[in-house]
């Protein structure tokens, strides 16, 4: 029976992925680790400041693990918070688990402590970039209903693989402030079907950017995750040039695209107008050898 | 936000001492509650912190029924709470007397 | 200060920097070293092709010149704010130059970060963010948002906003609030090229944001949470 995982909340998502009984907490909310700088803008705070971090095993394999509260500030990342994820990922160099994983959900910088939240995402980028050298595997799931924007958009493709349900998003800018800033006509947030087609899973699949796709499903990504783990990525020059030579073949590519159909037609997609109704299996079956 | 506090006696230990427990989420309309079993001499405490001023008396019917129901001791309740209704808040406290005891009275 | 006054008094022996629009890059003398120059002007927004542009430069770099120290001259206001960037994956562009500029120190290359006019969110946090030490010229701006968009965001009355950023760094624009919590390791002034070798010639070691923040009483939480998850024995 599926157990959604857009549904739970951040800790129901974790203890439903973890081996039971195997989750230990680290920094649990009996240790009220608040944000003080919400108490003084008389904002309600959280015990875990919006984020669980700690240790368990994935069938088995020792596994270091975070997951982000979309609920709470929608995610977004304050000083604690932040530092909870940075200590987390500098526990790996010493602990050197099979990988890290990541259950992101957040709007980026908490703007409450905007400063400390944007200084403390570039702290995350620069212990997920230190994981990764050390050969520990970071792995991010994302498939909750607040989605991933903002510096955790671009934390998250720092790690080595994205496993996504359709029902994510990830980008960098919300379409809200997009439409705010330059209106409706270069971004109608309220388009859900334009949203997703642009931010969402199944596009974010196709274009390269998420590296697994699976439903809605607890179980899905707990096996997604496991297939993940023992991945070691090549972090040299070639690699990277290799890299570059794919982001550049995406500009050209897909450069004058107006909207994903247009990327989805280019990609050699039969009926592009269909992908956001297919089930995941169909979906899959239908693009399997056309992605960019 | 205003904080609120609540102690109430004569209620019944817990069979045995659990670990802490956390149920809800601080957002809109929601509370979060966490749970912990403690010596506090045969008392149950409640701390509120909410974001809706000025509804103590609907916290202290609330609570008191709660309490009622429950009647537990050394326990102490924390709550971050964002203007949830009633109902809401009694489930879960419910939940997480639940959750701490796994069922168990 | 305008980018080729900057370069100039940065080199004062000369550099070799061309200008294409709104990006800059090329190659600076200091102390008889060369150090690769790579920035933007006009408080450029950095969409999908800047990012990538960069990035290009850095992989250039770490190809062609083993060692060569790196100097980031970015001014940016952020990320480029369109659909197209967004459907593309400017996140992923993002990241892409966060993981070239890590090549970079990785492979032995010193990275040094100056904001000399505007640092700005997204835009902020691919580049100079990911330095081995960021510094600022003393009337450099830098932000998350401004404090009137900030308060249409959250719903907290502007001047409780305004109020509070007099005595706390943590949320206003400005570089004193980001001095103050870690992130940018001291300010330039008078002999910048004096400034630029002193930086070449400092120990590098790690991302020490987080003991500075604690220090300069900016961010004193930082550095105990991270600390105690990371050492905490559950």
């Amino acid at each position: 029976m599926r157990h959604s995982y857009y549904e739970d909340s951040a800790r129901e998502r974790l203890l439903g992925l973890l081996d039971e009984g195997s989750f230990r907490e680290i920094l649990p909310p009996t240790e009220r680790v608040v944000s003080p700088h919400l108490r003084q803008l008389d904002t309600p705070a959280a015990f875990d400041d919006g984020i669980i971090v700690g240790k368990g095993t994935l069938d088995g394999h020792s596994v270091l693990v975070a997951a982000q509260e979309g609920g709470f500030m929608g995610g977004a990342v304050g000083e604690v918070h932040g530092a909870k994820l940075t200590g987390l990922l500098e526990r790996a160099l010493d602990e050197r688990p099979a990988a890290v994983l990541l259950l992101v959900e957040s709007g980026g910088v908490r703007l409450h402590e905007a400063n400390a939240g944007l200084i403390a995402v570039s702290e995350v980028m620069r212990a997920v970039l230190a994981v990764r050298a050390a050969g520990v595997p970071v792995i991010v799931l994302n498939g909750g209903q607040y989605g991933c924007f903002g510096g955790m958009g671009i934390v998250s493709r720092l790690c080595d693989a994205i496993v996504m349900s359709e029902e994510g998003r990830l980008g960098l800018s919300g379409p809200e402030v997009i439409e705010t800033t330059h209106g409706v006509e270069e971004f109608d947030s309220r388009d859900r079907a334009l949203v997703w087609r642009t931010v969402g899973g199944k596009h974010r699949y196709l274009l390269g950017e998420a590296t697994v796709l699976v439903d809605d499903d607890l179980a899905a990504f707990r096996a997604a995750a496991l297939s993940l783990i023992g991945s070691t990525p090549d972090l040299g020059l070639e690699a990277m040039e290799a890299e570059h030579a794919r982001l550049g073949e995406r500009l050209r590519r897909f450069g004058d695209c107006r909207d994903a159909l247009d990327v989805w037609e280019r990609l050699g997609i039969a009926e592009p107008e269909r992908l956001p109704i297919l089930d995941t299996e169909t979906f899959l079956a239908t693009v399997s050898d056309k992605r960019a | 936000m205003e904080s609120l506090t609540f102690e109430y006696q004569g209620g019944r230990p817990l069979a045995s001492a659990p670990p802490a427990t956390l149920v809800g989420v601080v957002s809109s309309g929601n509370l979060e509650v966490l749970v912990e079993p403690t010596d506090l001499g045969g008392a149950c405490r409640i701390e509120v912190l909410t974001a809706a001023v000025g509804f103590g008396a609907i916290w202290q019917a609330v609570l008191d029924d709660f309490f009622d129901r429950h009647r537990i001791a050394d326990v102490r309740i924390s709550i971050n709470d964002v203007g949830a209704t009633p109902a809401v808040v009694s489930l879960r406290l419910d939940q997480a007397l639940e959750a701490l005891t796994g069922g168990q009275p | 200060m305008d980018a080729k006054t900057l370069l100039e008094r940065l080199f004062p022996g000369g550099c070799d920097v061309a200008f294409d629009d709104v990006y800059f890059s090329g190659t600076g003398q200091c102390n008889n070293t060369d150090v690769a120059v790579l920035g933007t002007v006009d408080n450029t927004p950095i969409g999908i092709e800047l990012a990538y542009r960069m990035a290009g430069e850095v992989l250039d770099v770490v190809r062609n010149h083993p060692g060569r120290p790196i100097l980031l001259l970015v001014d940016t206001q952020g990320q480029r704010l369109s659909h197209r960037d967004e459907l593309l994956g400017i996140n992923g562009y993002m990241a892409h130059l966060a993981k070239c500029i890590d090549l970079a120190r990785r492979n032995g290359h010193r990275i040094l970060g100056l904001v000399y006019s505007h640092a700005v969110s997204g835009g902020f946090l691919a580049s100079s963010m990911l330095a081995d030490t960021c510094y600022a010229l003393p009337d450099a701006e830098i932000r998350v948002m401004n404090l009137p968009a900030m308060a249409r965001v959250t719903k907290i009355p502007l001047e409780r906003l305004t109020e509070l950023s007099t005595a706390s760094p943590v949320f206003a624009p400005g570089v004193g609030n980001y001095l103050r919590m870690g992130a940018i390791e001291a300010l330039w002034e008078g002999d910048l090229a004096d400034c630029l070798a002193k930086a070449l010639a400092a120990p590098v070691a790690g991302d020490r944001r987080r003991a500075f923040g604690e220090e300069r009483q900016g961010r004193l939480l930082a550095r105990p949470v991270a600390d105690r998850v990371r050492h905490d024995a559950v």
